[in-house]
């Protein structure tokens, strides 16, 4: 997917891409972090028929509508077969210790055997993350494991 | 009474009258600009009511604002986004100087003001307001859109040649020779230069300097070194203005956006007394001989703003409403304007009638340009209905 970063001088960033049939859809991040989902008009594609403004915690909600229940759905479909596998997200908190730090640092199949399959970020997923993936407060992490692991996997997230 | 009540008395009126003004303004979704420089009017010599005690506050009052509208102006921008801008900009710039500045120095020689009162003139009616801009691109909810950029680097290029346009002004209306202009335009040129990579190299170091946790603190570090650098600058004959604005740009990432918020309504009130101070000093009767000739200026300014937008949205690729939409952002104009008019009639190095012209263009500019961008959608789909209708059919949608 081709995502255009545009940016605007004194206000902050856009970044859209166009659809299949022509629109554009994406988000203007203001300096303040205000977010603004807009969407293109069908018959002027340079205008926007919306600029919604959303709060952090909507724009959460609203990606992982978008992304994450697909991919989950999808991971859990493939490990159904095994039993006691389980696909789990778990979150990078703002306070999280992982904020600023990678993959490799928490160590986190060799203390509890939990993979990390995917990483989602601003609404993209980032598939099989290398030890090296430096994490943001925000970040949706894709998880496969034991439930007990899977637990583990959260404290180690939470607390170091 | 004494003397220190009267001020205090008449000070409160000002500003109580100023609070229900852009009340007013915000009531009926417009800039509160020129209500400001109406309220100056009316309290000023030969207005309503003359307020003579509060000369002294008042004047110190909008050199500040000055100081303020700059840098915030600056804190709006990185260096960074200034460069990529200028890259972006810079032939719809120059094209934006040409068509805009031309139309306010031919005014200003057929009126006989002398090559000084050109310069002051093209300035006045060359610069766009970027606070109204904005303001208005919110509001429409056309921050998204594909042509906003195309306005936004217009607005950032003009502020940068502000930068440079400031400093000259100040000293032609110093009345240095030829050779010492040049000498003034030398040194304002190598210290933005200075500034610019001060700020794209080292800006988390001013950052650092100014930055605190604590507000008060913070806030006493920034207008200090806002005050003091612009006082350098006076110095250096590079305008107080100018030396504001660059200090904004050094000033960068949270700390910049701390400073807006925590300078915000400062320069409000700050800016406010320095309109109001451009109308006291603006006699109402001097309006109405200049009348026409504002008139005269607005329509052809907002014409050569329009077609301005117009070719810059048409190279971005930018179809016919964007372009549309793309100039008539650009009409308003505002602020700096009334900056660069109160410079030169500070100076004294024109004659009254400037301000007058200056007052009632950007009267109407700043009345007029939020309504343009407001009202040029409608318009220019009607227009390209009426026309396309038979020989071009209109492009069909999908969904």
């Amino acid at each position: 997917m081709n995502v255009e970063v545009t940016p605007l001088p004194g206000i902050g960033v856009r970044k859209d891409f166009a659809t299949r049939n022509g629109r554009r859809i994406g988000v203007v991040t203001h300096r303040d972090g205000q977010i603004e989902l807009i969407v293109s008009k069908s018959d002027d594609p340079d205008a926007c028929l919306a600029s919604l403004p959303l709060t952090a915690d909507e724009a959460g909600a609203l990606a992982n509508l978008l992304g994450a229940p697909q991919l989950v759905a999808q991971l859990t479909e493939e490990h159904r077969e095994v039993p006691g596998i389980i696909t789990k997200q778990l979150p990078i908190k703002p306070n999280s210790p992982f904020d600023g730090r990678t993959l490799g640092d928490t160590a986190m199949r060799t203390r509890t055997g939990v993979s990390v399959v995917a990483v989602m970020r601003a609404g993209q997923v980032h598939p099989s993350p290398a030890p090296d993936f430096t994490f943001t407060a925000g970040d949706v992490l894709v998880a496969v494991g034991t439930s007990e692991g899977l637990e583990g996997a959260l404290k180690i997230l939470k607390n170091g | 009474m004494d003397h220190t009540a009267l001020s205090l008395i008449e000070l409160g009126a000002v500003f109580f009258a100023l609070g229900v003004l852009g009340r007013l303004a915000g009531k009926i979704g417009m800039s509160p600009i020129p209500l400001y420089l109406l309220g100056g009017l009316a309290f000023g010599q030969g207005g309503l009511v003359p307020l003579p005690d509060i000369g002294g506050f008042t004047h110190l009052a909008s050199e500040i604002g000055v100081v303020l509208l700059l840098l915030l102006l600056g804190l709006e921008y990185s260096a960074a986004e200034l460069f990529t801008g200028l890259k972006r900009s810079w032939m719809a710039g120059l094209l934006d100087i040409v068509l805009n500045a031309a139309p306010g120095a031919a005014v200003a020689l057929l009126l006989g003001w002398g090559p000084i009162g050109a310069i002051v003139m093209a300035g006045v009616t060359y610069i766009s307001s970027s606070g109204i801009i904005a303001k208005v691109l919110g509001d429409l909810g056309r921050l998204g859109n594909r042509e906003t950029p195309v306005v936004l680097s217009i607005l950032v290029f003009e502020d940068l040649a502000m930068a440079l346009y400031l400093p000259i002004l100040t000293a032609l209306l110093g009345g240095v020779s030829f050779f010492g202009g040049l000498e003034a335009v030398g040194i304002s040129l190598l210290v933005i230069t200075v500034v610019l990579v001060i700020a794209l190299r080292y800006g988390r170091y001013v950052s650092a300097i100014v930055d605190s946790d604590d507000r008060e603190v913070f806030l006493l570090k920034v207008l200090g070194a806002a005050l003091l650098v612009a006082g350098l600058a006076s110095a250096m004959q590079v305008s107080a203005a100018v030396g504001a604005f660059l200090l904004g740009i050094a000033v960068s990432g949270s700390t910049a956006h701390n400073a807006t918020r925590l300078l915000e309504p400062l320069r409000d009130l700050f800016a406010a007394v320095f309109f109001v101070v451009f109308g006291l000093n603006t006699s109402p009767a001097s309006i109405p001989p200049v009348l026409g000739w504002a008139v005269l200026l607005a329509v052809v300014t907002t014409l050569t703003k329009v077609a301005t937008g117009w070719w810059a949205a048409r190279r971005q690729g930018v179809g016919k409403l964007g372009r549309a939409r793309a100039g008539a952002a650009l009409v308003a104009r505002g602020e700096f304007s009334i900056v660069i008019a109160g410079l030169a009639v500070s100076a004294g190095a024109v004659v009254g009638e400037l301000a007058a012209l200056a007052t009632a263009y950007v009267l109407l500019m700043a009345v007029f340009g939020p309504i343009t961008a407001r009202v040029v959608e409608p318009l220019a789909r009607g227009l390209q209905r009426r026309r396309g209708h038979g020989h071009e059919p209109a492009t069909s949608s999908v969904s």
